[in-house]
């Protein structure tokens, strides 16, 4: 084994790779000397923290959420296994949340130099969020329903079209 | 040795996350990830030179005034002489940075969803390597998310992170992409090999129903267990960037004004303050900065130093000398910016001129506003020299309001908003 292949395994990959990292913390090094430099432990709370309120805590919520309309919409008794009906829930949940994500501060007025900054108010932004919130639902629901229609009837004709007897399921 | 690290690979994985069956996503796999890596490969590049660029629109050269981060080192070794051609070059390129970066929010959500499975991958650390690469990939979801919350909060003006932003926004940049560029140096490959993986727009024709599984992969993104799909890759691919898309809408007529200002529905400067020549965006009233109307009242003066005694002036007297038009807008570096306003007042060329300094290198602008951040700012001489930079004393035909840095302001044609300084009275031309 030539020494190269020996520092690879005892590294446990190539050498290239210890290098480019090595340059890359060295930059970091750096950068982190400055950013660190005026209240240290809040920053690193920050930098650190803000990987943990992602994927320790805002994932697991909206995953377990994701999770519990799923099992809810599963238990419905007259369910219609053709329709994907979680997907009618998860697009405007997902779209209304993610609006309100970027723009809470607003939306809550939690920014206190707003409004005497640029003369303007933040009265009108959690009421537009909401507007916006019950149009992407309320077009959900009536897609929902329109396709639900489609698929009840297509299911009536198909029960007239076939004998008495043979429940009419494909 | 040999015999305990042999004991430790074989210890089996904590109940829970660590578990290869607990990820159950049928449409996780390295295709799906390289998808979203892809978008932000080009996204995040972007952001980084826009940011910089912003950094350089300050002049930072100029002097702590101009300059938040002054410890930068050799971090600052790309700076230029920021350029006032063209004239709408900074409201562009911080549109594009601000706009981009809301916009890339879901992508960055999904890509971190995409791989989660592998924060919890077990062993925690096998090797020297791994344990290396995976504290570089803290720092570059950290850094990723920090940089993102930190612009996000600060173009609401929601102060709440330890520091000033721009100490905070610049070096996390420069953390963030040092461990950005490693990840692309190390999947680059894989990245390239996935996307290769499956045809595109087979995917784009793949309904739930046919979804299946991408085939298991080394990194275990795959899932050993899938359950059911009940979305697409296609539809995945599609709500990310329907969210994009949604973004960008409510946000985007902030940067762009005119009729499309009001379109941007839930962004900070999404209507005007008020009406008429001096209704256009304000971003520091009068009041939020402790200037009175007496500070600019009728005992205010403009000085003007440079070669020789200093020169005082009334307002009647500057509006009396030779004045000049120039149609610029305000371009701020949170990211909004106003439609092309006419200014009219003194070229800064003839300022210097009048100083003795026809062939200024600099100029300090000071401002009656009581000394903190963006009272007094530096000018370059590409700057003084460009004969639409003004010392404005009318907007849109008529006096500049109290807002808009009455009794007289600068305007400069590139510059950031924050350096074309209000209620100006002092100017200081050095050679």
């Amino acid at each position: 084994m030539t020494r190269l292949a020996r520092l690879a395994r005892w590294y446990g990959a190539n050498p290239l790779h210890l290098l480019v990292l090595i340059c890359s913390f060295a930059v970091t090094a750096y950068a982190g000397v400055r950013l660190f430099a005026t209240r240290p432990l809040e920053v690193a709370i920050w930098f650190v923290g803000a990987a943990i309120l992602h994927d320790l805590i805002l994932l697991p919520l909206y995953s377990l959420a994701d999770l519990s309309a799923r099992s809810v919409l599963r238990h419905r008794g007259d369910a219609v296994p053709a329709v994907p009906l979680i997907n009618y829930l998860r697009v405007p949940a997902f779209l209304s949340g993610l609006l309100l994500l970027v723009w809470f501060p607003l939306a809550f007025q939690l920014s206190s130099p707003y409004p005497g900054a640029t003369g303007l108010s933040y009265d009108i932004y959690l009421g537009r969020w909401l507007i916006i919130t019950a149009v992407l639902f309320g077009a959900f629901a009536l897609a929902l329903a329109l396709k639900l229609r489609r698929i009840h009837r297509a299911a009536r004709a198909n029960e007239e079209k076939s004998p008495p007897g043979n429940g009419g399921k494909p | 040795m040999k015999t305990t690290v042999g004991r430790i690979s074989e210890t089996p994985p904590p109940p829970g996350p660590f578990r290869p069956g607990f990820w159950r996503s049928p449409i996780r796999g390295p295709w799906l990830t390289s998808v979203f890596g892809l978008v932000l490969l080009v996204g995040i590049p972007v952001l980084f030179v826009t940011g910089a660029l912003s950094y350089a629109a300050y002049n930072p050269d100029l002097g702590p005034l101009n300059d938040q981060t002054p410890d930068k080192g050799l971090l600052g070794f790309y700076l230029f002489d920021w350029p006032t051609h063209p004239y709408w070059l900074y409201r562009l390129t911080q549109g594009i940075h601000v706009t981009l970066g809301v916009v890339l929010v879901p992508v960055l959500l999904a890509k971190l969803w995409s791989v989660i499975p592998k924060l919890f991958e077990w062993l925690p650390v096998r090797s020297l390597a791994h344990g290396l690469e995976r504290l570089s990939l803290l720092l570059l979801v950290g850094g990723a998310i920090f940089e993102f919350v930190t612009g996000i909060f600060n173009i609401q003006l929601f102060y709440i992170f330890p520091g000033s932003f721009y100490t905070l926004h610049f070096y996390g940049a420069w953390v963030f992409i040092a461990a950005f560029s490693v990840h692309v140096c190390l999947k680059l490959g894989r990245m390239t090999r996935a996307l290769r993986s499956r045809n595109l727009l087979t995917e784009l024709r793949t309904d739930v129903a046919h979804t299946r599984p991408e085939p298991p992969d080394p990194d275990g993104l795959v899932p050993a267990a899938p359950a059911a799909p009940t979305m697409s890759r296609r539809g995945a691919v599609g709500l990310v960037g329907a969210g994009s898309l949604a973004l960008l809408v409510v946000t985007v007529g902030q940067s762009i004004g005119g009729r499309l200002r009001s379109t941007a529905l839930l962004a900070p400067h999404n209507r005007n303050p008020g009406s008429g020549s001096n209704g256009f965006q304000i971003n520091k009233t009068a009041a939020s900065v402790s200037v009175t109307p007496a500070l600019v009242g009728p005992a205010w003066r403009l000085e003007v130093h440079g070669r020789g005694p200093a020169l005082v002036f009334t307002r009647g007297q500057l509006l009396a000398m030779p004045r000049h038009a120039a149609a610029l807008p305000i371009a701020c570096v949170e990211g909004w910016s106003t439609e092309d306003q006419h200014w009219n007042g003194l070229r800064l060329a003839d300022l210097a001129a009048l100083a003795g300094l026809s062939h200024a290198g600099s100029v300090l602008v000071e401002s009656v506003q009581p000394p903190g951040p963006y009272s007094s700012a530096m000018l370059r001489g590409n700057q003084i020299h460009d004969p639409r930079a003004l010392l404005a004393l009318r907007v849109n035909g008529a006096d500049l309001s109290l807002d808009h840095g009455y009794p007289a302001r600068i305007i400069v044609p590139a510059n950031p908003g924050v350096n074309n300084t209000k209620w100006v009275h002092r100017l200081t031309f050095r050679t």
